[in-house]
C-alpha cells in the first residue's frame, strides 16, 4: 500500500488552564483537522492510508491520565442508491432472481478506533449513533417488504461492501500523540469512490458519548484516463464519433501498413 | 504491464489484451469473419464486465470490417445499394436493441441474456457448420465431389411483394426479407457486441442468392456502418464504451489479421470450417457452463440502472 503524503496538520486548540472564577468546568470537545479538503488519485491507486490530525478541547487531566478518553473517526463516502441482487437456481441456471434497493447507502466507510470497539461504548450506543460498518443505518427503499426480506439483504449488502474492502475498520487506528492530540489512521480501499467524504470524529468520555465534529474531504481522480471518463459521461455522442473514428483510422492504417493488393 | 481502463476502471495487463487481440485478429483474417462474436466472450472470461465488453467489441469490430470493406470497395464487389436497404434494417434494430439492452441492464438480467444470446447462436452456427464442414470432408475423402445447390432456384422469399432492383448482384427481390435480416443483425448487433457477419453471410447467400463473390464486401459495409451506430446509441445511453480497451485490441487484430491471412491460404476451405465450428462450439460451451456452475457470490450490488457502482 502506497502511503499517502500525510494529508492533515492539526487545527491545534491548546487550551488555556482554567481560571479560579470558572468553577464550573467548561465542556469537553473535539477538533479534527485537514490539510487539504480534496485528495486527488490517479489510474494506478491501490489503496492509501489518510491521515487525519485532532484535538481535544477542555480534557479533564485526570480522566485522560487514566485513559479513559476515546475517539472513534469515521470516513464516509458518498450515499448513493444500491441494488441487491440475489441469484436463485432456475432450471439449472443461476439467475438473478429478487433484488431489495437501498437508498442513501455510504458507497464506503472507514472506521478507526482507538481501542476494540466493544470497550469504547456499549452496542446500544453504537446503534443510536449508527456508527461502525455493522451499524450503518441501511434504509430500504421499500418498506413493505417482510423484515426476515430485509434483514438478508442488509446482510448481504455489508457483507458484500466488506468484501470489496469498501467497508472496513481499523482497531488501534487513532492514537493520542499527547493529552490533547491525537492521529487516525483510516484505510482508503483501491476502489474508493469520488466525491465528497465526510470525515467524522466522536469522542467518549468513560464509555460515554460526549461530542462529535465532522469535516468533508473531497476524493477526485486525476490524470489522463479522468480526462476521458469525463468526456464518456459528459459528451457521450461526441466520444461515440470519436471512438468511430478511431476504429476507422486504425483499419485505414493497418491496410496500409500490411497492404499486399 | 498493467494498463488502466478509464470506463471499465480496472487494471488489466495489456500484454493479454494485445495477445487476445491477436488471437482473434488471426483467426479472423485465416476464416474471413469480424472476429466480434468472439472478442466478447473472451472479454467477459477476463473479467471485463459483460456491458463494456460488448460495446467495446462493437467499436472494435469497425476497424477489422472497416479493413476489409475497403479492399472490396476497390475490387468492386460490394453492392452499396443493397447494402444501403440492410443498413435501414440495421440501424432500426440496433436501436430497438439498445433500448432492450439498457431495460435489461436495469433489472439484472444483462448479464444472463448475453450469455444465452451467445450460447444459443454460437451454438447452433457452430454445430450447422461442423456438421456441413463433416460432411464435406467425408464426402471428398470418397472421391465424390461436393454437390453445390443451383444459385437461380426460387424460394418463398422471392414471391414477397415489393420488390426492388439491386444491379449489382443482378437481384430482383422484395425489400422486406433485406430488412428484416438488416433490423436482425443489428439487434443482435447492439446485444451481442458482434458485427453480425457470421449470420449475415448464410443469410444473403442461401435466403436472398446474393452471388458469393458480392456477399462479403456488402456485409463488411453493413457491418462498419450498424457497429458505428451502436457504438454510438452505447456511447450515449449507457457509457460503456472503453476506448483503451478498444484500442488496444484492434492494434493486436490489425496486427494478427494479416498472419491469419496467410496460414488461411495454405488450409483446405473444409478443414478451416471445421476448425472455426469447433473454436465456436468451445466459446459456447464455456460460456454455457458458466451459467450452471454456483456463483462465489450469490448477491451483487449495482446501481439502479443497472451498471457498477
Amino acid at each position: 500500500m502506497r502511503r499517502l503524503a500525510a494529508l492533515a496538520a492539526a487545527t491545534l486548540l491548546f487550551v488555556l488552564p482554567a481560571t479560579a472564577e470558572d468553577a464550573v468546568p467548561l465542556p469537553e470537545g473535539i477538533q479534527i483537522g485537514l490539510s487539504t479538503d480534496r485528495v486527488a488519485i490517479t489510474a494506478d491507486f491501490s489503496g492509501a492510508d489518510l491521515t487525519i490530525f485532532g484535538a481535544l478541547e477542555n480534557p479533564d487531566p485526570l480522566v485522560s491520565r487514566q485513559g479513559r478518553y476515546d475517539v472513534i473517526v469515521v470516513l464516509e463516502g458518498p450515499a448513493r442508491q444500491v441494488v441487491v441482487r440475489r441469484k436463485d437456481r432456475i432450471l439449472g441456471m443461476w439467475i438473478n432472481t429478487r433484488s431489495e434497493t437501498f437508498v442513501n447507502v455510504p458507497v464506503s466507510y472507514s472506521m478507526a478506533t482507538t481501542r476494540p470497539p466493544q470497550d469504547v461504548t456499549t452496542p446500544d450506543s453504537y446503534r443510536q449513533l449508527s456508527l461502525g460498518p455493522a451499524n450503518i443505518y441501511l434504509e430500504p427503499e421499500e418498506k413493505r417488504a417482510s423484515p426476515l426480506t430485509i434483514q438478508e439483504f442488509t446482510d448481504a449488502l455489508r457483507e458484500r461492501k466488506e468484501g470489496l474492502g469498501l467497508y472496513s475498520d481499523n482497531i488501534g487506528g487513532v492514537q493520542f500523540l499527547s493529552a490533547n492530540l491525537f492521529r487516525a489512521t483510516l484505510h482508503l480501499a483501491p476502489n474508493v469512490p469520488v466525491g465528497t467524504h465526510k470525515a467524522r470524529a466522536f469522542l467518549f468520555r468513560n464509555g460515554l458519548f460526549i461530542k462529535e465534529t465532522s469535516t468533508q474531504l473531497a476524493i477526485v481522480k486525476s490524470g489522463f484516463e479522468q480526462t476521458i471518463f469525463r468526456f464518456a459521461s459528459d459528451h457521450g455522442f461526441g466520444y461515440g464519433l470519436f471512438a468511430i473514428g478511431l476504429a476507422m483510422f486504425t483499419g485505414w492504417l493497418g491496410r496500409i501498413i500490411f497492404r499486399k493488393d | 504491464m498493467g494498463i488502466y481502463l478509464p470506463i471499465a476502471e480496472m487494471s488489466v495487463n495489456v500484454f493479454v489484451l494485445l495477445a487476445m487481440g491477436a488471437a482473434v485478429g488471426f483467426l479472423s483474417g485465416m476464416f474471413g469473419v469480424g472476429g466480434g462474436f468472439l472478442i466478447t466472450p473472451l472479454l467477459i472470461f477476463y473479467n471485463i464486465p459483460p456491458a463494456i465488453a460488448v460495446a467495446t467489441g462493437a467499436n472494435q469490430v469497425i476497424a477489422s470490417s472497416f479493413s476489409g470493406a475497403l479492399a472490396h470497395l476497390k475490387r468492386g464487389t460490394l453492392d452499396f445499394k443493397l447494402g444501403t436497404v440492410l443498413l435501414i434494417g440495421g440501424i432500426a434494430g440496433s436501436a430497438a436493441g439498445g433500448v432492450v439492452f439498457a431495460l435489461l441492464r436495469s433489472i439484472g438480467q444483462l448479464d444472463l441474456f448475453i450469455s444465452l444470446l451467445y450460447v444459443v447462436f454460437l451454438g447452433t452456427v457452430g454445430g450447422l457448420m461442423l456438421v456441413e464442414s463433416v460432411n464435406a470432408l467425408r464426402l471428398t475423402k470418397g472421391g465424390v465431389p461436393p454437390a453445390l445447390k443451383k444459385s437461380g432456384q426460387h424460394n418463398w422469399i422471392h414471391r414477397l411483394p415489393f420488390k426492388m432492383r439491386f444491379r449489382t448482384s443482378k437481384l430482383f427481390v422484395s425489400v422486406i426479407p433485406v430488412l428484416g435480416i438488416g433490423a436482425g443483425i443489428g439487434f443482435l448487433s447492439a446485444i451481442m457486441g458482434v458485427g453480425g457477419g457470421f449470420i449475415m453471410v448464410p443469410a444473403l447467400i442461401y435466403l436472398l442468392k446474393v452471388p458469393t463473390n458480392i456477399v462479403v464486401g456488402t456485409s463488411l459495409f453493413q457491418i462498419v456502418v450498424v457497429s458505428a451506430f451502436t457504438t454510438l446509441v452505447h456511447s450515449t445511453t449507457n457509457q460503456t464504451v472503453d476506448i483503451i480497451l478498444a484500442l488496444v485490441l484492434m492494434i493486436g487484430g490489425v496486427a494478427g489479421a494479416q498472419y491469419g491471412a496467410k496460414a488461411g491460404q495454405k488450409l483446405r476451405g473444409e478443414q478451416l470450417r471445421a476448425l472455426l465450428a469447433l473454436l465456436v462450439l468451445a466459446v459456447a460451451l464455456r460460456l454455457g457452463f458458466d451459467l450452471f456452475v454456483k456463483p462465489q457470490n450469490l448477491y451483487s450490488l449495482t446501481a439502479p440502472s443497472g451498471g457498477t457502482l
